[in-house]
């Protein structure tokens, strides 16, 4: 299990969404991802993505101006 | 023991896609969702730059429709493949830049490679007889399943009592009878499928949505092309056609100013992008420069700026410059006059 970061700032929605998409397609059950954005759409969207594909949401934090939302991949969530 | 079907659907956001994927999984398919992404999408950009949108509910509306629907979406990047389709569209523009039928034909095919790769068994579409002039005409429906490979196992749930049966339906994998013959370009039906599904909240974009069906929109980037002198562009060129005035005041050179504080946020992300001005004795906006400029346009931009500062009733506005290397220039300015803007620069 590892963390992995992902930088989505000056990306518009649903970009940010797109991007952590084909991220999570590489990593492994357990692993945590946390996906930098500015777009405040994002704090909407990637946990709106994670209850989709049953990826669990770890938090989401505001650190000036920007986003990190933080997600673990949930095993056989994607891959079937 | 017979196989499971699973069926691909085409999921805008919009409520058609939504209620066809509905009226599937009522007969016991499992559906998931596809999504593309050409950048010239309405929803999530207007909201995410312009600040007075903000108060509006802000929802990336395909994602939302598949978490209603309990189905999974996948969203697909299609900006660069997209380019070729609207600069090169085989059967040409509706009424502004829109390349409605090859952008069908283009998704479609686009579903069929990922059905193939994910072993789905068919596509299907909210699309309704007749509801488009285009791309959704008795004529330009069976093309647009033929040029995108997807042939009969496309099935349109909507409108499939009034086309030829398909693949799912002769092979029993769906109940003809239980599917629709929408047609036209009334709602109500929609509406009313709608309402016996329980479903009363979807989105309905008054001005549809993609951004090429608009006329300012199709205008500015047809502009675009026309003072690069190339049928071309990249992502950031056609985000910057949604944000701000967009003037020309010269053929070489074009200001995309502010209108408001999201706006300014958007295209202070471009500062290192482009020259820049913005009004420095009075509050005002933030401009970028699109073009070559000598020190005569400089003024002129300034002026302009200035014109759409609060400082536009005032004698003097001192503006600051930031080329793109070198340090900044102040310019003490007199605001353009609104009657010394001709209406053609405004784009």
């Amino acid at each position: 299990m590892s963390h992995h970061r992902l930088d989505a700032r000056r990306l518009l929605c649903p970009l940010p969404v797109i991007r952590t998409q084909n991220r999570v397609v590489d990593l492994a059950p357990g692993d945590t991802l946390e996906v930098l954005c500015t777009d405040p759409g994002a704090a909407k969207d990637i946990p709106a993505w994670c209850r989709v594909h049953g990826h669990q949401l770890l938090g989401i934090e505001q650190r000036s101006g920007e986003l990190a939302v933080t997600l673990r991949v949930v095993a056989g969530s994607d891959a079937e | 023991m017979t196989k499971p079907r699973k069926a691909l659907a085409l999921v805008s956001g919009g409520l058609d896609s939504m209620l066809a994927v509905r009226v599937i999984q009522q007969q016991g398919i499992r559906v998931e969702g596809i999504n593309f992404y050409t950048g010239f999408c309405v929803e999530g950009h207007t909201h995410a730059i312009r600040q007075q949108e903000r108060a509006r509910p802000r929802r990336n509306n395909a994602l939302w429709v598949a978490e209603q629907l309990g189905i999974r979406l996948h969203i697909a990047d299609t900006v660069d493949e997209y380019k070729q389709v609207l600069i090169n569209p085989r059967h040409g523009y509706g009424k502004h830049l829109n390349p409605c039928l090859d952008c069908k034909v283009f998704m479609l095919g686009k579903a069929h490679a990922w059905m193939e790769q994910h072993g789905f068994d068919f596509i299907i579409t909210g699309e309704v007889l007749g509801q488009r002039p285009m791309s959704q005409r008795s004529r330009t429906l069976p093309q647009v399943a033929a040029e995108s490979g997807v042939g009969d196992r496309l099935l349109r749930p909507l409108c499939a009592k009034r086309l030829p049966p398909t693949l799912p339906e002769r092979a029993g994998w769906v109940d003809r009878e239980r599917l629709h013959g929408f047609t036209g370009r009334s709602r109500k039906p929609q509406v009313e499928l709608a309402r016996s599904f329980g479903l009363d909240d979807y989105a309905q974009p008054a001005g549809g949505c993609c951004f090429l069906t608009d006329g300012n929109y199709a205008s500015r980037l047809a502009d675009l092309w026309q003072a690069r002198g190339t049928r071309d562009y990249e992502l950031d060129d056609i985000m910057l056609l949604k944000v701000g005035r967009h003037l020309r005041p010269r053929a070489h050179f074009k200001l995309i100013v502010a209108r408001e504080e999201g706006e300014v946020n958007f295209l202070q992300g471009y500062r290192r992008q482009f020259l820049h001005l913005a009004t420095r004795s009075h509050p005002g906006p933030l401009a970028l420069v699109d073009g070559q400029v000598d020190a005569d346009d400089l003024q002129l931009a300034a002026r302009l700026v200035a014109r759409f500062s609060q400082g536009r009733d005032a004698e003097r506005v001192s503006v600051a410059v930031q080329p793109l290397d070198g340090p900044e220039q102040l310019l003490e300015v007199a605001p353009l006059h609104r009657d010394a803007i001709p209406a053609e620069w405004y784009l």
